[in-house]
Order: C-alpha cells, then structure tokens, then sequence
C-alpha cells in the first residue's frame, strides 16, 4: 500500500503521529512542501510583490465580512436600504463590518491594479506564463461583475441609476439587446427582482467562480513558476547536484515572512481608511448613494465608483464625431498589418474586417459602438501575451519605447480614471477622446513598437 | 498497429449515441434556468395606463407620473418654448421623429411640436441613451454645455441634450429622441397615459 511506503512525518513535536496519521491518508505533506516549502521563489522579489498575496488577503475579508453582513441584510426592494442603515446605527459592530466591506471592496481593486501593473513592468505574461496571466484577467473581470452586483445591494441612488446604465449597456447590442436586458433585470425596471437577483450573484454565484478562478491562478503560477523583476527563468540555472534553481529560495519560509511584513503594513493602512476617511471623499462610498433609490429622479450628478470610471469615459467618448477616429485607426491598423503580413490569406482577412469594421461603424450608432469600446477597454489586457514582441521582458531591459508607451498608458488610464468621475463639458470630452485614442494606442500598436525597440541584453542570472 | 481493430463497433457506437442523447438533454435542462430569470407573470402583469390631471398644470410647468415604473412627464409649454422648439430644429439629430417611428413617436405625435395638443408634451423621461433621467433645463440662457441654450433636458449620466419636445441633439450619446408612450386625452384636463385612441401599447 502507498500508505505505509510513506516516511513518518518529523519535526513537529508533540503533533508527528497525529501528522502521520493524516499523511498516510492524505497528500498533507506532499502538498505542503510543493506548495510552500520545496515551491522555489526567485530571491529578487521586490515592492510590487507584495499586491498579490495581499489581494487574496482582501478576498478572505470580504469573504468573512459578507457573511456577516448577511446576517442582518435584506435583499428586498422595500427593505434593502433601511437594512442597510439598520446595520450602520443599530446592529452591534454592524458599521464596522459595513466600512471594512465597503473599503475592500476599492483596496480589491486598488492591490489587483497594482499586480497587474507589476506584470507590465515585468512581462511577467509572456511565454511560459500566458494561462495564469488569462486566469488572472478572469478574475479581474469576476471581480468587476462581483463589485457591480454587490453596489446594487445598498438600494441608494447610486446602486438604482448605476444598475439602470449598465444594464442598459446590454440593450445597446443590435438584435437581441432589448430582450438581453430584459432578462437580466427580470423586470422592465431595475426593481425588486433585479435587486434579489443580484444578491444571489453577489454573495453566491460570482464568489463561487472567483475562489476557483484563484485556486487555478495558484495552480497555473505554481507549474510554471514565478517571474521576477529581471524577467528571466530561474529555472535555466539550477544546482546541478539538487535540481534547485540557483536562485530561488523556499517560499516558507522567506516570502510567507515577507507577505507578513506587507500584510502588517497594508493592514495599518487599510485601518486608517476604514476608522478616519471609510468615504474616502465620495471616491469608495458616494454621498448619493445615502438616499434611496427613486426611480423617476436620476441624481444631479452621476458616476461610477473610482475603479470604473476609466471605462467608463471611453464610453462617454465614443461620440457620432469620434467615429471618424475610429475608422482612421481602423484604417492605419489594416495598413500596419497588411504591409507586415506576408500570408495572403490574413491579409485579406484583415481587408475584409477592416471594411466590415467601416461599414458597421456608421450603419449601428455610436452608442453601440461605445458599449464595444468599453468592452474591447477591459477585455485587451488579455492578448498582451501576443501583442508584445520585445526580445526582453522586464523593463529594467526594455528600450525607451516601451517605457514612454506604458507612461503614456499610465497618464492616459489616470486622466480617463479622473475624467470619469467629473460631468460631461465639451473640453473634458475632448480630452477623454484623446486619453481614449491613447490608451488604445498603447495595445493595437504594440506588436510594432515592441519589435523595433533597442533592448539591453538580459543578464544570466538575476541582479539586484 | 491493431488499435483499429480492437474498437468494438457496436459500444463506439453506443458511447456517440449516449453522448449525444446525453448532451442535448443538458442543453435543453438549461431552459427552465434561462427562462426562470424573465420578467414573471405578476411583473407582467403590472403596467396597467395611468390616468393624470393636467387641470393645474401652469404654462411653463412640468408634473411628472409613474408609468410602468419610469417617470413620465407631462410640460405645458409657453408659446416662447414653442417657438424654441421651431428655432431648435437645425441642431436636432432626428427634429422630424424618422428613426423608429413606431416605437419612439405614435403618429399622432410625429408633428412639429411631437404632441396631440402643441403646448400639452408628453414624453417618458427616460435618456434612450442608457436610461437615466434627464434634468429639467426649462430655461433659455448661457450653460456650460451650450452658450446659445434656447431651453430643454440635460442628461447628468452622458450629457445628451434634447430640446423642448424631448428631440435629442445632435452628436450626442443618445441616439434617439425621448419616447413619446401612447396617450390619449379623456377630456380636456384627463390624460390616460399608457393607452391611446388606437387601443395600442397598455
């Protein structure tokens, strides 16, 4: 029996027979050390190392706070918004759970920004790491559709008119759009069934899909190894006589005490926001949304939380003028391609999505074309594995290309990040236009500018 | 090799029979999953007309009804909003009402001043952008949005503007004119909102 074939676990003191006991019916220690003690971490990690294990910190206290929160909560259109004051001034630490939930929710947001910022710098999605890269944006989007379900709950002004814009976002596609609305809303207003329906998205289904996604995220990270800030593979230098990259260490314990150290250090932070500033100004809890929901008065001034609002001025840009942007770089794209493809066939292709693309730009409105900008705006981060082409990976040996591009990536994401919390002028919409035509930019064209960049050769083993 | 050999005709057979069987019969268990998140019949049946007096309502002023859970408004225009409404036309995407007519705009209303009676509007003040509700700029004068405002709705979502008629603007988010809901007057002070002469929408 492969039972008894294995060692009596040592080491642990008074708990050794109880570990045995357990180990020979159960894969406890082989797991232990393949995920933690024998998993080889390279030793440079730096600062923006920190975002991930602090984004399944977040995850666990939203997890624990939710389920406290629906202890006292009441997912009922005449209810919801009263249950919510109701925890706020009545239910013992009913606020506390409330503000630590409310600012996870940005500080969620907020650290899986950071990590995907982190694999930017790095490549850390570039060949071998294109699954975990894909599962990570997965998780991003579960994370938008969980964060949009759960704004709905507070039944506030806010919850009402943002549930009401986005799900009209779905009508905008031609053909089935109306009845695709229709359906999510189950009802022909954003109304009680709409509201009970979220709930069970919000506190089961999309929880349900984003811990498994994280699971496989830690599965896929753990097969191909973890990249590091100089972008090379420890693996291609291992011990000869262990087998043991030279320069890795063992998770546990040296990064489970570095995460600690960030933990502590988040923590402090997070603190201060939930106990000084849980509003934080407006940004992570809208003075709008401490009204209740009335469906026949949109309030005076409306937008999404901060971790939206990027997305959301590129479909406030897309306006019938700002069609004429779109073709032109329609146009340039279909020309880059075709003058640097030699297959035939894809050249053709390209012509003829090119001209459908044309077509379609002024036969649907700019509304449509808007929501698919919006979508297209989240959804690119996805083939950056195969739209970046530099010979480096990391940054630290990428040439002034990249680094003026991802600048002006950066810039145009905080401008459209800003503009999206303000009303609509004609100058802001200009300039939501521009951070648009650049954030795009950024993407479609960096198969080209990648490829010509000067990068510095990489180094054999990692540096500092 | 002989792998070809060994296949057993008969259980391959099988096993594409079963597969198949066996996967239409969870596509179709997806049905009553899909259809048990449409509107239900109470919601259904909900959206009964509604029936609104007008008798003090004040040149110049707007009431707005819950019609089907949406804010309906009824405006008694001024004969100088009138005028705005004719003066507006070159800066309005569809000033004729053209673009799905039947659905935006009842015929009885595709006219100048997209009403039965020219001062009585009524629309659903709904943006068909995305569905908020617009803000009441009734009067003329300088806005941030534009300097030469003759008066009209402001979307606060998008910025979409419509004019005294709820005619949308044109180069702006929305695409479509507010809807006009059937109406129909009961008598000179009554309107039944949600049902019209033709006994069409309720």
């Amino acid at each position: 029996m492969a039972a008894a074939d294995k060692q009596p676990v040592t080491g642990a003191g008074p708990f050794n027979d109880l570990l045995t006991w357990i180990d020979q019916r159960y894969p406890l220690m082989s797991t232990w050390k393949a995920h933690l003690t024998e998993y080889y971490a390279p030793k440079n990690f730096n600062f923006w190392y920190y975002f991930g294990s602090l984004a399944m910190l977040v995850l666990v206290i939203q997890i624990v706070t939710g389920i406290w929160l629906t202890m006292h909560y009441k997912p009922d259109a005449t209810q919801a918004f009263a249950s919510v004051e109701y925890i706020m001034r009545e239910v013992s630490f009913g606020w506390l759970m409330r503000y630590l939930h409310s600012t996870g929710a940005s500080a969620f947001f907020i650290c899986v920004y950071l990590h995907m910022f982190r694999g930017m710098l790095y490549g850390s999605y570039r060949k071998p790491r294109e699954l975990l890269w894909i599962m990570g944006m997965l998780i991003f989007l579960c994370l938008m559709a969980e964060a949009f379900f759960g704004y709905l709950l507070p039944w506030g002004q806010m919850s009402y008119w943002g549930a009401q814009v986005i799900v009209n976002l779905f009508a905008a596609i031609p053909l089935i759009g109306p009845d695709l609305s229709l359906w999510i809303r189950g009802d022909y207003v954003v109304s009680d069934a709409t509201l009970n329906r979220f709930f069970a998205f919000h506190v089961i289904a999309v929880p349900l899909v984003l811990c498994g996604l994280v699971g496989a995220h830690l599965l896929a990270l753990h097969e191909v190894g973890s990249n590091n800030p100089d972008g090379i593979e420890i693996k291609k230098k291992k011990d000869p006589r262990t087998g043991i990259p030279l320069d890795g260490i063992p998770f546990h314990p040296y990064y489970t005490v570095k995460d600690i150290f960030g933990v502590a250090v988040f923590l402090a932070v997070f603190s201060i926001i939930v106990f000084f500033a849980p509003e934080m100004d407006g940004y992570f809890l809208e003075a709008n949304n401490f009204i209740p929901a009335d469906s026949l008065k949109t309030p005076e001034h409306i937008a999404p939380v901060w971790y939206f609002t990027p997305y959301y001025s590129i479909l406030r840009a897309v306006t019938d003028t700002f069609m004429w942007v779109l073709s032109a770089g329609v146009v340039v794209m279909a020309v880059l391609i075709v003058a640097s493809v030699g297959n035939g066939l894809i050249r053709i292709a390209t012509c003829v999505i090119a001209l459908a693309l044309l077509v379609g730009f002024f036969t649907f409105d700019a509304k449509f074309w808007g929501v698919v900008m919006m979508g297209v705006s989240t959804m690119i981060f996805f083939l950056l594995p195969w739209l970046d082409q530099a010979p480096a990976k990391s940054i630290r040996y990428r040439g002034p290309i990249y680094k003026l591009a991802l600048t002006v990536f950066v810039v145009a994401f905080g401008v459209l990040g800003y503009l999206g919390t303000q009303t609509v002028t004609e100058t802001r919409t200009l300039l939501a236009q521009v951070g648009t035509a650049l954030y795009f930019a950024f993407f479609f064209l960096m198969p080209w500018y990648s490829r010509i960049d000067k990068c510095a050769p990489e180094p054999e083993r990692v540096t500092k | 090799m002989s792998q070809k050999q060994d296949v057993n005709r008969r259980r391959r057979n099988l096993i594409i029979a079963t597969t198949a069987a066996g996967g239409v019969a969870s596509v179709a268990s997806a049905v009553p999953f899909v259809a048990n998140m449409l509107p239900s019949e109470r919601a259904k049946a909900l959206g009964a007309p509604v029936e609104v007096d007008i008798g003090r309502l004040a040149p110049g002023e707007k009431l707005t009804v819950e019609w089907r859970g949406q804010p309906v408004w009824v405006l008694r225009r001024t004969k100088e909003m009138l005028e705005a409404v004719k003066a507006d036309e070159p800066k309005l995407a569809d000033p004729r009402s053209q673009r799905n007519p039947g659905e935006l705009t009842p015929d009885y209303a595709r006219n100048q001043h997209r009403s039965i009676k020219p001062e009585i509007l009524v629309v659903v003040g709904i943006c068909p952008h995305l569905g908020c509700s617009p803000q009441d700029k009734l009067q003329p004068g300088r806005e941030a949005f534009d300097p030469e405002w003759r008066g009209g709705f402001y979307c606060p979502c998008h910025g979409s503007l419509f004019d005294l008629a709820g005619r949308v603007y044109k180069n702006k988010p929305a695409p479509d004119n507010m809807p006009v809901p059937p109406h129909a007057y009961l008598s000179e002070s009554r309107i039944l909102i949600g049902k019209d002469k033709n006994e069409k929408g309720a």
